[in-house]
């Protein structure tokens, strides 16, 4: 079971998280304009990687707040957990265009002692919605 | 001993010759879809210059780690045709392969819970009747009678509401199924190559010319990807992408007890599947676990879950002891159907997708797969599971009849 570290409560089992899939999967901005191999791009197609992996978790049982969170998909090591609206943390050889200067959420792992900081990371209170910030 | 006393054993059903530097076609993935694949380019299409490539040892991945139930009591009209091809194949290939892989009928029942499952599970029966598929409706009194050690009583949370049985539906030695396959393939003359690992492909244009391996570059006209859970690593070697998702299914097998599980018994709702093994152990299997992952490992709670569910279904199985666990890596679609088919890589094919439900279907994916490969377009029967269904919206739904949740 992952030891998930929710950035407002704390580690967590996993049964008190549902899973949101992959992150920073923006709504297409101009959906009237898209071709079906665009349209089935952005409703079928995610990323699948055998490593690092930004994806959405909701802490469904706790402060019902949704987060993004790097994790290695073979090892299960959580390695990033930062807010949603925020790019993706500088941490692996995939690096999406949009990253590398902002938000390096504190480190947080299966393994970690000490609960999550938040003292860096400003969670977001709201919940926007995929894409509304890319 | 000399080798004519152990005729099952592994080393002696097939060759591990030494990669050629070129074959007619490369199959990627040794596992049952592989083989299966494999035997019916040789055995269908005259094609036998060919290799199948396997990173570990032959029927490692899924082909080891599945919980054996073959059945066809699909939903739609696509699945059915290729699901009940399956199963008419798996009736007949212990003799043609001459290899007896202890295909056992006794019957599937997939329990209903609540009335929306009654609903959903009488609408299936008629499908399934209509699609030429053998099922029947069972109320709870019918289904204690199959299964006595089921408990039906109504003061449990999700009492037994009747069931759906597919009597010709069963289980399968898997392991024996695999050397069956590899074992006919290897007199064939084809070539089964373990501890090959694919590290890239040669490409002309848009066409595949060849495979670099672990093991050194073997220049092909064909390849045919076979990789279950890896499939979406290989296809980004290849250079496109696939809708796929691989994630951790999970299995465990108590120790060993006298026969006291006739049928195979499957809960959607309540998620847990039981059978009882040839030798005794009884095998169950859930969902898969809601993340991605490749660690072929998946979530304790699940294990939890799944075992209150067939403690309460099951009270006799209450002191059963587990013996082990494990877990598979399945690659799930968004409709919970397989592609089969052509890839935008001219002469690479890719059968993958199968989620949850593989191992039943075998025979079929290697008999359309094979048909796909040797032709360049496909049967009749994966037609409707291509990869182009996602861009045209010609889904096709299985996600009630696919039986695990994914």
């Amino acid at each position: 079971m992952l030891l998930i570290p929710c950035p407002n409560c704390g580690p967590r089992d996993e049964t008190e998280f549902h899973y949101g899939g992959q992150a920073h999967v923006p709504y297409p901005e101009n959906p009237n304009e898209l071709s079906d191999t665009e349209w089935s791009r952005y409703l079928f197609y995610r990323e699948n990687p055998k490593g690092t992996f930004a994806e959405r978790w909701v802490h469904s049982t706790g402060c019902r707040q949704w987060f993004n969170m790097l994790r290695d998909t073979v090892s299960y090591d959580i390695q990033a957990v930062y807010p949603m609206g925020t790019p993706r943390p500088d941490r692996s050889p995939r690096v999406t265009p949009e990253s590398g200067t902002a938000s390096t959420a504190p480190d947080s792992t299966t393994t970690g002692t000490a609960g999550p900081s938040t003292s860096t990371t400003s969670i977001l209170t709201t919940t926007a919605p995929e894409g509304a910030t890319k | 001993m000399s080798a004519d006393l152990l005729p099952e054993h592994p080393d002696f059903l097939w060759r591990n010759p030494e990669p050629k530097s070129s074959y007619d076609a490369v199959i990627v993935g040794g596992g049952g879809h592989g083989l299966a694949t494999a035997y019916f380019l040789a055995k269908n299409h005259g094609m036998t210059n060919i290799a199948v490539l396997e990173k570990g040892w032959l029927a490692g991945g899924n082909m080891a780690r599945n919980t054996t139930i073959i059945r066809s009591n699909y939903l739609w009209d696509e699945s059915a045709a290729i699901y009940e091809h399956a199963l008419k194949l798996w009736e007949i290939l212990p003799e043609e392969l001459e290899y007896d892989f202890l295909f056992s009928q006794r019957g599937v029942m997939n329990l209903a819970h609540t009335l929306g499952d009654v609903r959903e599970s009488i609408r299936r029966v008629g499908a399934n009747k209509l699609n030429g598929v053998d099922a029947e409706w069972l109320d709870p009194q019918q289904v204690k009678e199959l299964c006595p050690i089921l408990n039906i009583r109504d003061n449990i949370r999700y009492p037994v509401m009747g069931a759906t049985y597919q009597p010709r539906a069963g289980i399968a030695k898997h392991d024996h199924v695999a050397w069956a396959f590899a074992r006919k393939c290897d007199e064939m003359g084809v070539d089964i190559i373990q501890n090959c690992e694919v590290t890239g492909f040669l490409k002309d244009g848009d066409r595949v010319v060849g495979v670099k391996t672990n093991r050194g570059t073997i220049n092909t006209e064909k390849v045919g990807l076979c990789a279950a859970g890896h499939s979406s690593v290989l296809a980004e070697m290849a250079g496109f992408q696939l809708p796929i998702q691989s994630h951790p299914l999970q299995a465990l097998v108590s120790e060993l007890h006298e026969p006291v599980h006739p049928t195979v018994v499957m809960s959607n709702h309540v998620h847990v599947y039981v059978s009882q093994a040839h030798k005794g152990e009884l095998v169950m299997g859930a969902g898969v676990d809601s993340y991605n992952g490749y660690g072929q490992r998946g979530s304790f709670h699940v294990i939890e879950q799944q075992m209150a569910a067939a403690v309460e279904l099951f009270p006799i199985f209450a002191r059963a002891h587990v013996l082990r666990t494990w877990g598979g890596i399945v690659d799930t679609t968004l409709d919970a159907s397989p592609i089969v088919g052509l890839t935008p890589v001219e002469n690479m094919f890719v059968n993958c997708g199968w989620g949850t439900g593989g191992f039943k279907g075998t025979p079929a994916a290697g008999m359309t797969f094979a048909h796909t490969i040797a032709t360049g377009a496909p049967h009749k029967l994966n037609a409707p599971f291509s990869l182009e269904r996602f861009e045209t919206g010609a889904l096709i739904d299985e996600h009630g009849a696919a039986a695990v949740a994914h």
